[in-house]
């Protein structure tokens, strides 16, 4: 079984998304960087799986490992993909960094059966304190860039990202926070605690809606 | 076939005359009873398509990968020209322990139909009239090349081919196989390559054309018959499309405004700068193994290649069903079939969920970059080939 603390490699955001992916289905992962966690779901969970990368380089070094992944852009390319095209449409630690993240999320719903998105939590406590303390932008560990250069231009709280599904008709199937070492919060946790405690969360959804 | 000897028409280079009619590759005579039947739907019975191979074909049939050519490309791909004498066209990416790797693959490269070094064409002998075709040749199709390839593939007993790639009209061939015979095709790697023909592009062929057919010596197309060849025309047509093959950064780069064995401008129409004495020799040696009339109709036959067109105005449609795997390669500087013309390509893929890679390789060396040694493109082909292949149960190479 895969258990976070067991297996440093990998990203504690991938294995807690690799926990929830079936056996043999069909994954996107858009914005699939070097593609580990393709790799890890190909290895872990036998999937039928494709990227999108916006970086070519990248792109071109998940291709020469063997996967199926092509350059693209999620504010761009998604809309190509017919409905239910997949099982699982992923987008890990990359919906901060998209430019129209709602209508993503909704083409992410569209095109697979569930969406599954990991995203850093701007209502973590360090991040509540830098700003409170500093009075300006904060950086973290988890956040290591100053503001002129992020990519991530439309970071959210764990709450904020709640409100979102409920707009876009979102059901929310799971939605687990974890801290810095991937240890995640008890779902005896209340959501205001999430989202003070949680450095990143995983939420999985599905449509309430037909496409 | 008619016993008509070429050498009854001296006109072309004797070798490469030769070749054209009796190639020193293997070839496949498709006999009468199974006539090609040509988009103009006119039929074409019998003909000759003459082919190379390299490597072994497995017990399963299951390790052959067809490489379909370019424009003025043939079937020695990996193994010295028998008229120029020069290596194969593709020897940066056919060969043992090459990405294809003909250890591990069967490799089977067919001249196209059209062609001029052993397949038929308008330089071969017509057998109604005993003469060459010349201009009395069909006009053909990209979808007319696949479907003369197929009796050959059956031939070969090959049930379904492991890869069919190829760059330029190559890749136009390699997506025509991947649209009309999906169940063979196992994976499929179209590069630098586009699902139609530009308007810009069947300009420039036209240019090409004009300047053949304005050679005196084309002779209304029975040069051939005539003991006479256009070269000047011919070479023309070369020059101004190898301008197309560069980037004009390429171009800067290995010539700039050097002058050719000069020191000083010669005020005369002379070959002044090394680039124009560059394409003058490209036109020349380009000549000397190229049949003017092959180059009428296969640029043609490109001009008409539109596959959204046959299916409905809609490129999706063509691979609707498909479960072939996919690899698209474009180079950012191929201004011929520039990226987006790839990423239309890969756009239609998607729309049918199609499993697909696309790479765009970083380079200045045009559209020519995909005959180069561009280590992106080994890496990004060795990478999609031996996934695919792991797919596909093939084992790796010995020793490999």
């Amino acid at each position: 079984m895969l258990a976070p603390n067991t297996q440093p490699n990998y990203r504690a955001d991938h294995l807690l998304i690799a926990e929830m992916v079936g056996r043999g289905s069909r994954v996107l992962d858009v914005g699939c960087g070097d593609g580990s966690l393709l790799q890890l779901l190909a290895d872990t969970k036998a999937v039928d799986g494709r990227g999108i990368e916006v970086s070519r380089e990248r792109v071109n070094a998940c291709v020469a490992r063997g996967l199926s992944v092509i350059q693209g852009d999620a504010d761009r390319d998604l809309v190509d993909y017919p409905d239910d095209a997949f099982d699982y449409a992923i987008l890990s630690l990359t919906i901060q960094a998209t430019l129209q993240p709602k209508e993503v999320l909704e083409q992410l719903l569209r095109i697979g059966r569930y969406a599954i998105v990991s995203f850093p939590n701007f209502g973590h406590w360090q991040v509540r304190g830098r700003l409170f303390l500093s009075g300006r932008m904060p950086v973290t560990e988890n956040l290591p860039e100053a503001w002129y250069v992020t990519p991530n231009v439309h970071l959210c709280t764990i709450k904020d990202f709640s409100e979102l599904c409920r707009t876009v008709n979102a059901h929310v199937e799971r939605a687990v926070a974890f801290n810095a070492a991937g240890r995640k919060l008890g779902t005896w946790v209340p959501l205001t605690a999430h989202n003070l405690l949680g450095e990143k969360a995983v939420f999985m959804l599905t449509r309430k809606w037909m496409p | 076939m008619n016993t008509a000897n070429i050498r009854d028409f001296p006109a072309a280079t004797d070798a490469r005359a030769l070749e054209a009619t009796r190639p020193s590759s293997d070839y496949l005579d498709v006999p009468e009873n199974r006539p090609l039947r040509l988009a103009s739907e006119k039929q074409l019975a019998p003909y000759r398509i003459a082919y190379k191979t390299y490597g072994e074909l497995n017990a399963a049939k299951s390790n052959a990968i067809l490489i379909a050519h370019a424009l003025t490309m043939d079937q020695y791909v990996a193994s010295p020209h028998p008229v120029t004498g020069k290596p194969g066209w593709w020897e940066s990416m056919v060969g043992p322990g090459k990405p294809i790797d003909t250890d591990r693959f069967f490799v089977v490269c067919p001249n196209v139909l059209g062609g001029c070094m052993g397949s038929t064409g308008p330089a071969s002998i017509n057998p109604t009239s005993g003469k060459p075709w010349g201009v009395d040749f069909p006009v053909i199709t990209i979808g007319d090349m696949v479907e003369a390839q197929v009796p050959l593939i059956d031939h070969l007993g090959i049930e379904t081919l492991f890869c069919v790639i190829g760059g330029s009209m190559g890749g136009m061939q390699t997506l025509e196989w991947a649209a009309r015979h999906k169940e063979r095709v196992f994976s499929a790697v179209p590069i630098a390559t586009a699902a139609w023909h530009s308007s810009q592009n069947i300009a420039f062929h036209e240019v090409g054309r004009q300047a053949v057919m304005a050679d005196p010596n084309w002779a209304g197309g029975h040069y051939l018959e005539l003991g006479k060849e256009p070269r000047n025309g011919l070479a023309v047509a070369r020059m101004a499309a190898h301008i197309t093959y560069l980037s004009e950064e390429a171009l800067q780069r290995k010539f700039g405004r050097s002058l050719q064995d000069l020191d000083a401008k010669s005020f005369s129409f002379n070959a002044d700068f090394q680039v124009e004495s560059y394409l003058r020799h490209q036109g020349s040696t380009f000549v000397d193994r190229f049949d003017a009339n092959s180059y009428l109709y296969i640029t043609r036959a490109i001009d008409y290649f539109d596959l959204a067109a046959e299916h409905g105005d809609v490129l999706a449609n063509a691979f609707k069903g498909t479960r072939t795997r996919f690899c698209v390669v474009s180079f950012t500087s191929d201004w011929l079939y520039p990226t987006r013309e790839s990423r239309e390509i890969v756009q239609a893929l998607n729309a049918v969920a199609a499993n697909v890679s696309f790479v765009e390789i970083e380079s200045d060396k045009g559209h020519d970059a995909f005959l180069l040694d561009e280590p992106e493109q080994v890496a990004t082909i060795r990478g999609f080939l031996n996934a695919a292949a792991q797919k596909r149960g093939l084992q790796p190479a010995r020793g490999g």
